[in-house]
């Protein structure tokens, strides 16, 4: 499957702004962007307003190890209703400082989709107007998804 | 002439039986089970009242959405630890007598997900009387718990209530599963008004809907 047209909007995002592209991978006819931490609302909000990528149809966490630095990556796929095309948008988060800034005001799915990451993987979206536990007890000890995290929990969850 | 004439004219006209035969007798012969469907067990459970299996024949057909009108909490699948509390106000929520039938793997110890999302046994949460093997037991089977259930209940006395106290069912809750929240502002209300012996100390705290309709 041809990616040229998912070229054009990485080239039209260095025109827009050279360093919002850190990386571009072009694998099984889909195109991931690196996008850095601090330009990823700049970026969304281009996206959205300018090549009508209206749709953000997946915003998911992702650890990659304990000993792999960066350790957390967030991905962002946007779908566009208006020209069928879908591109990927990752940000790679260190474990030290997993912070994020909140794009919940540019897509409203973004809300519970970042409440999901904050609770399963532990990243922290600044700006977002409600940021906790959405599927996990609210005194929940951690964050269940995270590589390190023991398969039956933390006391007192452990009950073995 | 019907089958009650002939009895009317075999019998005489007051017999005497023991209070807790006929009371047990009325019992087990209407178990409403509470629907409480949670995961590919529930799927079982309902073909056991299908036409096939068709657990009517034991009185225990009537699946009622309300717990306030059902006999026996039939748990059927892996209770999760946002669940348990859930299950645990259901089931304090069912009026005496009341049974629990723990059904499959997973609501009796588990099963395979011996993981921090579920609980281990659904017997940490509520008193259980009869558990059912299997992944999932056949409907066979939930009929056959029934009637152990039944024979279960001829058992039991009248003067013999199990009824829970709060604090007892407060400590029956996994712990983590309450939320560490200081509780709603209904729930402070209700403790304002106890505080000035306005309400009885509530069993549990009623929904706003629960509030309304009591009133």
């Amino acid at each position: 499957m041809s990616t040229e047209a998912l070229n054009d909007f990485v080239n039209k995002l260095k025109e827009e702004n050279s360093a919002w592209v850190a990386e571009v991978k072009d694998a099984l006819g889909e195109i991931t962007v690196t996008v850095p931490r601090e330009s990823i609302v700049d970026v969304c909000s281009f996206l959205k307003t300018k090549h009508s990528f209206d749709l953000l149809a997946d915003l998911c966490g992702a650890d990659r190890g304990v000993e792999e630095d960066p350790r957390f990556e967030v991905n962002y796929h946007l779908f566009s209703t208006k020209h069928h095309n879908r591109l990927r948008l990752k940000v790679l988060l260190s474990e030290d400082e997993p912070n994020l800034n909140s794009v919940s005001f540019i897509w409203k799915t973004a809300n519970w989709h970042e409440r999901e990451t904050y609770d399963l993987v532990g990243i922290i979206f600044e700006g977002h107007p409600d940021l906790r536990r959405i599927l996990l007890p609210s005194d929940f000890d951690g964050h269940a998804l995270r590589k390190d995290y023991p398969l039956r929990g933390y006391e007192p969850y452990s009950l073995t | 002439m019907g089958l009650e004439n002939n009895i009317w004219e075999s019998l005489p006209d007051i017999v005497t039986v023991k209070l807790d035969a006929v009371v047990n007798w009325a019992r087990k012969s209407s178990i409403w089970p509470a629907t409480f469907g949670l995961a590919c067990c529930a799927i079982e459970m309902m073909n056991s009242v299908s036409a096939r299996n068709d657990l009517s024949r034991f009185g225990a057909e009537t699946f009622r959405a309300s717990p306030r009108q059902a006999d026996v909490m039939i748990v059927s699948g892996r209770v999760s630890r946002k669940m348990a509390p859930v299950l645990r106000r259901i089931y304090d929520q069912m009026p005496e007598p009341k049974w629990v039938i723990s059904m499959g793997a997973c609501a009796t110890s588990g099963g395979v997900f011996d993981n921090y999302a579920i609980v281990q046994g659904v017997d940490k949460v509520v008193p259980v009387d009869i558990y059912i093997p299997g992944c999932p037991p056949r409907p066979e089977m939930l009929v056959h718990a029934i009637m152990m259930l039944q024979e279960k209940i001829m058992k039991d006395s009248v003067k013999d209530r199990r009824d829970t106290f709060e604090k007892e069912s407060r400590q029956s809750i996994v712990p983590g599963t309450l939320p560490v929240t200081e509780g709603t502002a209904l729930e402070k209300e209700i403790e304002m008004e106890v505080a000035e012996n306005k309400v009885p100390k509530p069993y549990t705290v009623p929904s706003k809907h629960e509030r309304r309709r009591s009133s």
